[in-house]
């Protein structure tokens, strides 16, 4: 018998529903479609749910409600299908969201090209084309882990620190990109920017994105960023975006 | 018209904080609030309104502060000196602030998060269901020099009222629970763990509590790579310099670094408010225990309304009440503040 999935409590404040002990493909996707499973189960005893790159987390406080029923009515639910070839939850969104690669916006691109081992202009073309899909939201709100990337970007954290990319920045590595929230440190290449806001405290909605959405970073120029800079305070940085059925 | 509360001074750790913000994990973003969640339901028992009140979160120093009008204020967690126009107030206590009148709060003298309360609570516009600041999320801002803070209706009307503290300043013993990644540390690394004399480094934040100790650090067998998933408050993190971090309300919302084991969420205000030099052991607890103990603490805070006592029996008789020392370890534990006047 495997050992996953594997189920654990977390302190007091809920319990861990694991697929794998590292990221891939299937195990992000049964974690996607088993927490949408949970979610449609409406357990009374479980405040909110969410996902990490390939685990589901069921935030209930242990001291009202020990685990051992939960955990049985968990098993009882993963029994129901195999999770990592079952398809994505409904309701996701697509998103194009128009993209600076390289200049002085994002000025690791031919670095990043260098480390994948493709020249300047592959590594536009195939950036701008792949379709990812948003695997976990985390480190800061509303902040996209997407992926994942062909092998070609299986490159490796740097060794030093950017000290700071600004909100909006597209980074790579390890097969991964990420928009950033907000102005931060990072060891991934920023390779893009766009002016899409991921998270809005103040609108109605106030994350752009979900776990299970997907993503393309079509290239524009740099004046076509600052155009839309200027016509666009949605947040959505000139973003369009299409139901994925 | 509607009372304010003006910041006259403000030290450089003041941030309104409620119970903070549920339900955004998935999309990134952990519950945060108050660093001592247990302060709120005191200053809430103490003014007697509902424990999700905000109130002025004072990270190791006060300030000072005026109000537009006649208003309740009650002061909770950390200790801190206190007075209204050079008269001193006693801390746990709920007290008149009267308009126009100077409040000036001190440095913390036993804890470290000493709490504001105001009759009615602040009235600032709520962000996503809450009006806590949760800096490193980039909502709200630490309180500034001439802030102006509107205050809600305040409903009910005693002032003079005073409730003992529920334990945790100090430090002490901290109870844990076995995490995710506990069995990846050997037994004798528990066990050395266990045995440590930590305390608090000066490195603790909203975020998390770095905790300090005079041997190696702490790590697992072999090198461990742990796919990022969930944190939650209390998580004991070693990160990699082999320093225990306790991850607080504001903490990320996934990580990648072992966890030794999880303090009880009853026990975490006594990490938040150990000061800088009190000295905090871990205890491993079996999850049952862990279940009773904060079963217990729950209808602990449940029972605080009912435990508010009046902060002067008779008034009439006690003269100059506000130079009493009641709480301070400035005067002898075995005085009695009552006793003259008997």
């Amino acid at each position: 018998m495997s050992d996953w999935p594997q189920i654990r409590t977390v302190g007091l404040s809920g319990i861990l529903v694991s697929f794998a002990d590292k990221m891939s493909e299937p195990a992000n996707r049964a974690a996607l479609a088993f927490r949408a499973a949970v979610d449609a189960a409406d357990w009374p005893e479980v405040a909110e749910t969410s996902t990490s790159l390939v685990s589901v987390f069921l935030q209930v406080d242990l001291a009202e409600a020990a685990p051992d029923a939960l955990v049985e009515k968990l098993q009882d639910l993963l029994a129901l299908s195999d999770w990592l070839n079952a398809p994505l939850p409904a309701g996701r969104t697509l998103w194009h969201v128009p993209t600076v690669y390289g200049t002085e916006l994002a000025p690791q691109l031919e670095e990043a090209a260098e480390a994948a081992g493709v020249d300047p202009d592959t590594a536009v073309r195939e950036l701008s084309t792949s379709r990812v899909r948003v695997l976990t939201i985390g480190f800061a709100p509303g902040q996209p882990y997407m992926g994942e990337l062909s092998e070609t970007w299986n490159i490796p954290r740097q060794q030093a620190l950017t000290k700071s990319v600004p909100a909006g920045a597209l980074v790579v590595a390890i097969r991964q990109l990420i928009i950033f929230t907000n102005a931060s440190p990072t060891g991934w290449r920023h390779i893009g920017q766009t002016a899409f806001r991921t998270f809005r405290p103040d609108a109605s909605k106030p994350f752009a994105l979900s776990p299970g959405d997907e993503l393309v970073f079509p290239s524009v120029t740099q004046a076509e960023l600052a155009q839309i800079r200027a016509k666009d305070d949605s947040g959505n940085g000139g973003a369009s975006s299409e139901a994925l059925t | 018209m509607t009372a304010h509360l003006g910041i006259i001074q403000a030290g450089p750790g003041l941030s309104l904080q409620d119970l903070g913000r549920p339900g955004f994990r998935a999309q990134g973003l952990t519950i945060g609030g108050a660093a001592d969640p247990v302060a709120l339901y005191e200053g809430a028992a103490l003014l007697g309104q509902p424990a999700d009140t905000a109130a002025i979160e004072m990270a190791g120093s006060g300030g000072a502060f005026r109000a537009s009008g006649d208003i309740r204020i009650a002061l909770t967690g950390a200790e801190m000196a206190a007075n209204i126009d050079g008269d001193p107030l006693i801390w746990n206590a709920s007290h008149l602030l009267p308009a126009g009148a100077t409040l000036t709060i001190g440095g913390a003298r036993n804890g470290s998060y000493g709490y504001l309360h105001v009759g009615g609570g602040f009235d600032t516009p709520p962000q996503m269901g809450s009006r806590s600041s949760h800096l490193s999320a980039g909502l709200g801002r630490a309180l500034q020099d001439e802030d102006s803070l509107p205050l809600g209706q305040d409903e009910a009307g005693q002032v003079g009222m005073t409730l003992t503290p529920v334990t945790r300043f100090g430090g002490g013993a901290v109870r844990v629970v076995s995490s995710m990644q506990t069995t990846s540390f050997s037994q004798d690394t528990r066990d050395r763990f266990c045995q440590t004399q930590f305390s608090r480094d000066a490195r603790a934040n909203r975020m998390g509590v770095r905790m300090d100790q005079p041997g190696d650090g702490f790590a697992t067998e072999g090198q461990l790579t742990i796919v990022s998933e969930v944190i939650v408050p209390g998580d004991i993190q070693i990160t990699g310099d082999g320093a225990p971090f306790v991850l607080m309300y504001e903490c990320q919302t996934t990580g990648g670094y072992p966890r030794i084991g999880t303090v009880i969420p009853c026990d975490l205000p006594r990490v938040a408010q150990a000061q800088m030099g009190a000295t905090i052991r871990f205890e491993f607890v079996e999850m049952a225990e862990a279940i009773a103990l904060q079963t217990r603490f729950l209808s602990e805070l449940k029972s605080l309304p009912s435990k508010v006592m009046p902060l002067v029996r008779d008034p009439a008789n006690i003269r100059d009440l506000l130079g009493y020392q009641l709480i301070s370890g400035a005067v002898s534990a075995q005085a009695n503040p009552f006793e003259e006047e008997n």
